[in-house]
């Protein structure tokens, strides 16, 4: 088992589209976790932050512009860039750092200003990159492959779009609850219904959005925790970056083709549930033993796909689990009680870390009106684009 | 002046009409397959590396998942800005003998509602956008016993 880290603080500024750099929000979520941490800036010995590629030159270098927004101090600094993964890789560098002695603080930031409409790559012509040619071939945007998750799991496993439409109705509801949400109000199943459909089978409002948000944590040695007088504080028990194993046979964003199992079998994990299995190995725990989990709910049928794949529930039992209400408030495994993507709309870099946000309020009991009771143990999953796996384990 | 046929992507296809397929590369020492084509290396971690030569994929296929896109796509897809947006439909294929699933594009006015998974498809040959001067040609996949 890795040694542990432990968390010291949270922040967020809120989601929404506020129409400004991302630098502000970034500093605002890393003033509001320092506050939280009881430490003063000057105390950080290093600053990880995961990059945007928006709004700025490419791989935004975001550490060292965190670092100069909140006032150069000296502290050292690194920089990840893992789409939607980012968050855990700037969280699993800071890790790092800690456990090698390289640290005894540091502070992880991640934060985003996105455009309006459809993600699209870098312009240019650059056909030798996957994410442009699958726009240039096939106008293939990222809605696009959540339709085709979702219409193979109704195929397969006779998920409907009503089932779908039932994860949206579960996290508005806990969005309606979170100050830090982008969208408060409850939506009904009748309202997804009446949505427009964006790619079939999904609509407008079982896919999340994309949204400008920033999130911060301050992580320390255990021994620094224990010395400023923090004697149970959340830890991060494990962090998975996993990619995935040859041949990867989910068509996985962005790519155009899946790889060809004709010589070498796959194994016996996809990608997606190697990750979670990941995460699990190294904290040394089982699905069984989670409190709750935050999922990433890039649209309403992939939160379905995710449940299975932290074995939460058998194969193709993800809507069963749903309709009988363990993932919701007072279930067996709640998911998603910070609202999720649909209540967040995703903000790349900042997402990763706003899932340990919330798993961090959940396990000190800090939630407010979207507690889950006796919550001791939280699991985070997501995935980036080009195969970068993400989650992480948090305990108390 | 007659337009100049462009492929899409150089290597990726071959062909006009019933002789049309996608093009693969294959591994000389392990024999795995790669499309889209990798002419540099092969990525099966288990394999030393052999030669990578050029083979014709399956035309046929059967529907792995469908979907569309309501809303234009931005660029570099092309389109044209005058005129409406007409919902394309794209589908995974796989392909038994490769052991592989390749998204495409469905031939005009095939939409989700001719579709299941698991029918039968084959791959043809298909127009992406023109202009004055270019014809910029791509694979489609179109339902068995469809006319074109």
């Amino acid at each position: 088992m890795t040694a542990e880290v432990a968390v010291l603080g949270a922040g967020m500024h809120p989601w929404g589209k506020w129409g400004r750099s991302f630098v502000e929000y970034g500093v605002a979520a890393a003033r509001a976790a320092l506050a939280d941490a009881g430490l003063e800036w000057r105390e950080v010995g290093s600053v990880v932050g995961a990059d945007t590629v928006r709004g700025g030159y490419p791989g935004y270098v975001a550490g060292a512009t965190f670092a100069k927004a909140l006032g150069w101090q000296g502290a050292r600094v690194a920089s990840v860039y893992a789409a939607c993964a980012s968050g855990a890789q700037a969280v699993a560098a800071a890790r790092a750092q800690i456990l090698a002695g390289l640290a005894d603080v540091v502070l992880v930031v991640g934060a985003d200003a996105a455009p309006k409409g459809f993600f699209r790559p870098a312009g240019g012509d650059r056909p030798d990159d996957p994410d442009w040619l699958r726009f240039r071939v096939l106008g293939a945007t990222n809605p696009t492959y959540f339709g085709l998750y979702a219409r193979r799991r109704m195929a397969v496993h006779g998920d409907t779009p009503e089932d779908f439409a039932e994860v949206k109705v579960k996290n508005s509801a806990m969005g309606a609850l979170n100050p830090h949400a982008r969208y408060r109000k409850r939506v009904t199943a009748d309202e997804v219904a009446a949505s427009a459909v964006v790619a079939d089978p999904l609509r407008l409002l079982d896919i999340c959005a994309t949204s400008d948000g920033g999130a911060a944590l301050v992580l320390s040695s255990m021994e620094f925790a224990r010395r400023r007088g923090v004697a149970a504080p959340v830890r991060i028990r494990a962090v998975s970056t996993v990619t995935p194993t040859y041949p990867n046979t989910v068509l996985d964003l962005p790519d155009i083709a899946t790889d060809s199992a004709a010589v070498v079998e796959p194994a016996e994990r996809t990608f997606r549930a190697s990750i979670a299995h990941a995460a699990y190995q190294e904290a040394g725990i089982g699905p069984e033993d989670l409190s709750l989990a935050e999922v990433y709910d890039l649209s309403t049928a992939l939160e379905l796909q995710w449940y299975e794949d932290l074995g939460l529930c058998g194969e193709g039992e993800g809507a069963k689990l749903l309709r009988e209400g363990a993932t919701a408030p007072g279930g067996r495994i709640p998911v998603n009680m910070s609202g999720g993507l649909a209540s967040f709309g995703e903000a790349v870099p900042a997402q990763a870390i706003a899932q340990v946000c919330e798993l961090t309020w959940q396990l000190r009991g800090d939630a407010g009106p979207r507690q889950v009771e006796h919550a001791r143990v939280g699991i985070t999953a997501n995935q980036g684009l080009f195969g970068h796996g993400s989650a992480v384990v948090a305990v108390r | 002046m007659p337009r100049t046929r462009t492929p899409v992507v150089t290597g990726w296809f071959t062909g006009d009409g019933a002789d049309f397929t996608l093009l693969g590369t294959r591994c000389s020492a392990c024999a795995s397959v790669f499309f889209p084509r990798e002419d540099g290396h092969c990525r099966n971690p288990g394999c030393d590396g052999g030669d990578l030569a050029e083979i014709p994929l399956s035309r046929r296929g059967r529907i792995w998942s469908y979907t569309d896109s309501r809303y234009r796509p931005p660029s570099p897809y092309v389109t044209d800005p005058e005129l409406p947006w007409e919902p394309c439909t794209l589908i995974a294929v796989e392909l038994a003998a490769e052991r592989i699933v390749v998204l495409g594009q469905a031939v005009p006015g095939v939409t989700v509602a001719d579709l299941t998974v698991g029918a039968e498809v084959e791959v043809v040959p298909g127009v992406l956008h023109e202009d004055g001067e270019t014809v910029f040609t791509t694979w489609r996949w179109r339902p068995t016993g469809v006319a074109a």
